[in-house]
This record gives C-alpha cells, sequence and structure tokens, in this order.
C-alpha cells in the first residue's frame, strides 16, 4: 500500500473478473449464455469462510466501492467513508466483495458488451435485469470464491433491494443483512421520476433506438437531463439550499437562459460529468430494474408473506430528509417484518442531505451501523462484541 | 442490573416473547435473550441507547411510544415491558389499553410521586421534589404525567385490568419491610404486573 493513501483506506486496488460458463435464466424469460461480473475484494477471507460481506450498489454504482485504482485516483471507490480499515465495514475484519452488476457499463456484461450470437454488441437488446436476476448472478460469484454464506449483505437505495432480496431468495446463505435508504416498491412519483429520466435519453436524436454505438454517437444530452431529474431527488430541498440558495455566479441577473444560478451551474456540471462516464441503456435498464422491483407483488401484495422465507436478523436505516425512500417506506418494510415475525433493528438516521445521506459521512449513521457490524463480526468469532 | 430490571427479569417467563418500550441500553433484554432464551423487540428513541442495543444483538426499533403501537398486531408478544416510561407519555391511559392489546400482560415501573421523601420535599420545601428518581427541575423535566402507586392501581381497577403482582423497589434497591406494608409511601419505584380483563 502506498503511503500516499490514508491509513483507514483500502489502498490500492485491482478489479477483478469472474467468467460464467452456464446459463443464467433471467425473470424476463430469456437466458444469459455466459457473463462475466467485474469485481473487487478487500480484506482477507478467514479460514472458515464465514466473514464475507457483500456490498450491492445503487443505480449509478458499481464495484469500485473503496480504495483506489490508481496512486493519481482522485477520488476513492463511492462507499470509501464506510468501507476500510477501522471503518463501519472494517476490511480488518470482514473481507469484502463488491460486484457491478450485470447489465452495467463498468466491465461486467452488458448493453455495451458483445452478444456471443450477433458477434455484435447487445445495445437495447439486452435483457432488461431484475433485481432478483442480480441476486442470482451473485450467488453465482459467491460460489466461485467458495462463499457458502455472507456475514452481512449490505446496500443503499436500490443495493438495499438487493440485500432484501438476497434473504428471500437465498435465506440460508446470508447471516445479516443491512437494507439503508431504500424501499419494498417504488411509489408512482418514483417510477413517474424515472420515466422522465427515460424519456429524456429515449427522445436524444443521437439515441437512435439504443444503437448509438453503431452511430459512433453518445445520447449526452439525454443522459445529462436523466442525471439532473435523478440527482434533485437524491438531495434535500435543506441540503440544495443551504449548498445555493439563490446564489448567482455572477452579481447580477443578465434577464437570459444561460447559467444563472450557482445550483443551475452544479445540475448541468453534474449532468455533463455523468453523460460522458455512464452509458445510455444501462441507465434505462437500471431503472426499470427500479421500477419492477415488488417482492409483494407475487403475494397480493403482502410484504409479509414475500418476507416469509426470511431468516436472518435485518437492519434498516432511513434518513430523516430522504424523499425519494421516505423513512415511511424503510417503516413499511419494518412493519412487514415485524408482521412477518423476523428479528429486525430500524434506525431513522437524522441528517439534512437527503437520499444521499447513505453515503455521506455522519456520526449517528457511523454509530448504529458500526454497532450492527460489531455484532456481525462478534457472532462469527463467537466473542461479545 | 439496575435493581427494577432485576426484578422484572425474575417475573418473566422463559421463551417469552416480549415488547420492551423504552428499552434504553438493551440490557435487560439482553440478559432475558441469554439466559432465558427470551425473543423480543425494544423501541427506543435515543440514538446512544439504540447503537448500544445493535452491538448487543437485542433487536432495537426507533420509535416513539407515544406515536402508539399501531405497528404491531393485536397479541404480537406475550408480554409487554415498560420501565421509566410511563410518566413522559403524552397518554398513559391510552398506552395502557394499547399495551394490553398487543399482548395479554404486562409489566410498567415507574417513579412513584407519592414516595415519602417526595412528600416531605414538598410540604416542608413547598417545591416540586427533586431525588435520585426524580432528578430534574419542574421546568426541564420529561416527566408529564407523574402518578403515585394507588394512582396506577386505581387505572387498573376502572379499566378493568387485573392487578397480577406489585412491588415497590427503592433506587438503591435495597427492599424493606416498611415498603412491602406501605408501598405507596415507601417505595420509590413501584413495579406493577397486570394481566388483560378481570
Amino acid at each position: 500500500m502506498s503511503a500516499s493513501f490514508p491509513a483507514d483506506s483500502v489502498g490500492l486496488v485491482t478489479p477483478q473478473i469472474a467468467a460464467f460458463e452456464s446459463p443464467l435464466a433471467l425473470a424476463c424469460g430469456k437466458t444469459l449464455e455466459r457473463f462475466e461480473l467485474v469485481y473487487e475484494t478487500y480484506g482477507t477471507l478467514n479460514a472458515d469462510r464465514s466473514n464475507a460481506v457483500l456490498i450491492c450498489h445503487a443505480l449509478s454504482g458499481h464495484h469500485h466501492a473503496a480504495g483506489y485504482h490508481t496512486v493519481d485516483e482522485r477520488k476513492p471507490g463511492w462507499w470509501d467513508a464506510y468501507i476500510g480499515p477501522g471503518k463501519v465495514i472494517d476490511t480488518d475484519r470482514f473481507f469484502v466483495v463488491s460486484l457491478n452488476n450485470l447489465g452495467g457499463c463498468h466491465g461486467s456484461t452488458g448493453p455495451a458488451s458483445i452478444n456471443p450470437q450477433t458477434g455484435h454488441q447487445w445495445g437495447p437488446t439486452f435483457p432488461v435485469m431484475t433485481v432478483a436476476d442480480w441476486v442470482h448472478s451473485q450467488a453465482r460469484l459467491a460460489d466461485q470464491l467458495g462463499i457458502e454464506r455472507f456475514a452481512a449483505v449490505v446496500g443503499g437505495s436500490l443495493g438495499g433491494m438487493q440485500a432484501l432480496q438476497w434473504t428471500i431468495a437465498y435465506p440460508e446463505r446470508v447471516a445479516n443483512a443491512a437494507v439503508i435508504a431504500a424501499t419494498p416498491r417504488l411509489s408512482a412519483q418514483n417510477i413517474a421520476f424515472n420515466e422522465v429520466a427515460r424519456q429524456a435519453i429515449r427522445s436524444d436524436p443521437d439515441f437512435h433506438d439504443g444503437w448509438y454505438a453503431d452511430h459512433d454517437a453518445i445520447p449526452k444530452l439525454g443522459l445529462k437531463l436523466a442525471r439532473m431529474i435523478g440527482h434533485i431527488t437524491y438531495l434535500s430541498e435543506h441540503s440544495m439550499g443551504s449548498r445555493f440558495g439563490r446564489d448567482l455566479r455572477s452579481d447580477q441577473l443578465n434577464f437570459g437562459y444561460d447559467v444563472e444560478f450557482q445550483v443551475e451551474s452544479y445540475l448541468r456540471h453534474q449532468g455533463d460529468t455523468f453523460s460522458t462516464r455512464f452509458d445510455a441503456n444501462t441507465y434505462l435498464l437500471m431503472t426499470k430494474a427500479l421500477d419492477y422491483f415488488d417482492p409483494a407483488g407475487q403475494h397480493d401484495g403482502d410484504l409479509a408473506a414475500a418476507l416469509a422465507p426470511a431468516t436472518c436478523p435485518f437492519l434498516v436505516v432511513s434518513f430523516t430528509t430522504d424523499w425519494r425512500f421516505a423513512p415511511a417506506r424503510s417503516r413499511e418494510l419494518v412493519n412487514a417484518l415485524l408482521r412477518a415475525g423476523k428479528a429486525v433493528s430500524y434506525v431513522n438516521v437524522d441528517s439534512p442531505h437527503g437520499h444521499d445521506a447513505f453515503l455521506l459521512p455522519n456520526d449517528q449513521y457511523e454509530a448504529v451501523f458500526g454497532s450492527y457490524m460489531r455484532r456481525v463480526h462478534a457472532d462469527i468469532t463467537g466473542e461479545t462484541a | 442490573m439496575r435493581a427494577d430490571l432485576q426484578l422484572i427479569y425474575d417475573w418473566v417467563p422463559s421463551n417469552a416473547h416480549v415488547l420492551d418500550l423504552g428499552c434504553g441500553d438493551g440490557t435487560l433484554l439482553a440478559a432475558l435473550a441469554r439466559h432465558k432464551n427470551v425473543t423480543g423487540y425494544g423501541l427506543e428513541i435515543d440514538p446512544d441507547g439504540i447503537a448500544a442495543c445493535l452491538g448487543k444483538g437485542v433487536s432495537v426499533l426507533e420509535q416513539n411510544l407515544d406515536d402508539g403501537l399501531g405497528n404491531f398486531v393485536d397479541d404480537a408478544c406475550d408480554l409487554v415491558i415498560m420501565t421509566q416510561a410511563l410518566q413522559v407519555l403524552r397518554r398513559p391511559d391510552t398506552m395502557l389499553d394499547q399495551m394490553l392489546r398487543v399482548a395479554p400482560e404486562c409489566i410498567i415501573a415507574f417513579p412513584n410521586f407519592a414516595y415519602w421523601k417526595h412528600r416531605l420535599h414538598l410540604t416542608f420545601r413547598g417545591r416540586m421534589p427533586v431525588s435520585r428518581s426524580l432528578p430534574h427541575a419542574w421546568y426541564d423535566t420529561p416527566n408529564i404525567h407523574l402518578s403515585t402507586f394507588q394512582d396506577f392501581a386505581s387505572l387498573c381497577r376502572d379499566k378493568g385490568v387485573t392487578i397480577v403482582d406489585e412491588a415497590v423497589g427503592s433506587a438503591d434497591h435495597e427492599g424493606h419491610w416498611t415498603s412491602r406494608l406501605w408501598p405507596n409511601l415507601f417505595g420509590e419505584t413501584a413495579i406493577f404486573r397486570v394481566r388483560r380483563g378481570r
């Protein structure tokens, strides 16, 4: 590890690729004959392979959750605040596995990969993924890594939905589940925001019905708009207000439509950056996975019935100012777990940062999540936390 | 363990499924789980208490008791425990109804306002009692519904709730014959075990 990294960083990490040659049947009815998953690991797997923690990523996330890919990398992985030596997900204790989901655009098989049957890019014909499909593919990765049972499956937002799905699909393979800033299903408002984002992408002239790569084009404008819309839902009114207020870029009004307010500048910048690093077909696919997730749907809307197979203790965390997946959505999940008679703990963390709070440092969040993870580890070693 | 908790610990049957309202740092639930195979949940709003519970493996829910127990179905558990929380509730009487909806039996411990030292404080100093069990000043106390041993017994009678067991404790938790004879006067903490119906 280079001395230039902070002491509580996992340091330099190298992504790995796992290839799977046996077919994966998907919820949409199609089958992926073969696929690859890119992943990173931090920490060391213990002798009895009982200290593995799976990190599930959110809408625009990927496998790079902690540490640095190069010594020059400006920013560490997306959940570096919570993964590392001595951190909440303590890599001195746990073997952490973080992957890029199928359909992603960071190295796992996805729309930009070659379809072996056509020899051409999948593009828009890549199968629409569901959270359940992802969990099945993650279980394959666990098999390959020799992990029979995860000490914990952890995720925020869409990642939290995967953690929840794990407890339903593979209860015997999950010792603990942390479902953070998530929801047991999207509301009409959530789906509406996703649809606006999709329409922004699909109506971009450079989208070419998803075959933009064939035209050497990128639907940048659409992606930018989609990200701007999404980003608004990740922040709270308060966090936007305190960060930008009504501040102007110059000290006067220009009576025009160029960037005037700081918040406009910020959103455009976020959108621009995103549009050059994220794949449009992947974005469409990820938002669909969000929309489709509804474990209660197969049980006449009875979430408690859907959760019946789960056996592990749950930690459910929401954030006071999250209006994308509001605390009430987490409480719906908690109450269903109570009705199903499951062991569950719930914390509504006080934060001004809206949905994004699950990624940011916060003393209360770190205290409760840290306590939970220390107990997860104590259960492995048989010590008292 | 605090003496009121020790007494409650003894009253809880093995293998019970319990709800502990205002469970603090989870000491009681953790001990019950470890030694009596008791399962259940604690409700707490103090962040430090919640973190301590999680560290002990106690299932704890951040939930304000004044918001009620609507998320628990009828007979969700065998027993509801509430220590040192009755007096801070907006409506202790409706909470008692809810507790006995969620479980057939409950155990409630609260500071007895009729404790002799409190009476002396009020009688001779003419000021609101401040003591080990009531450490706050009148203006910053969370205790908005203080009551006495006899008040609670009378509420149970009015509601048709059966008192199965009653006890008093002192803050140093040494039992004394006087508190058994005159609990309303000599008990610093009142502890009731009550059952649904007569």
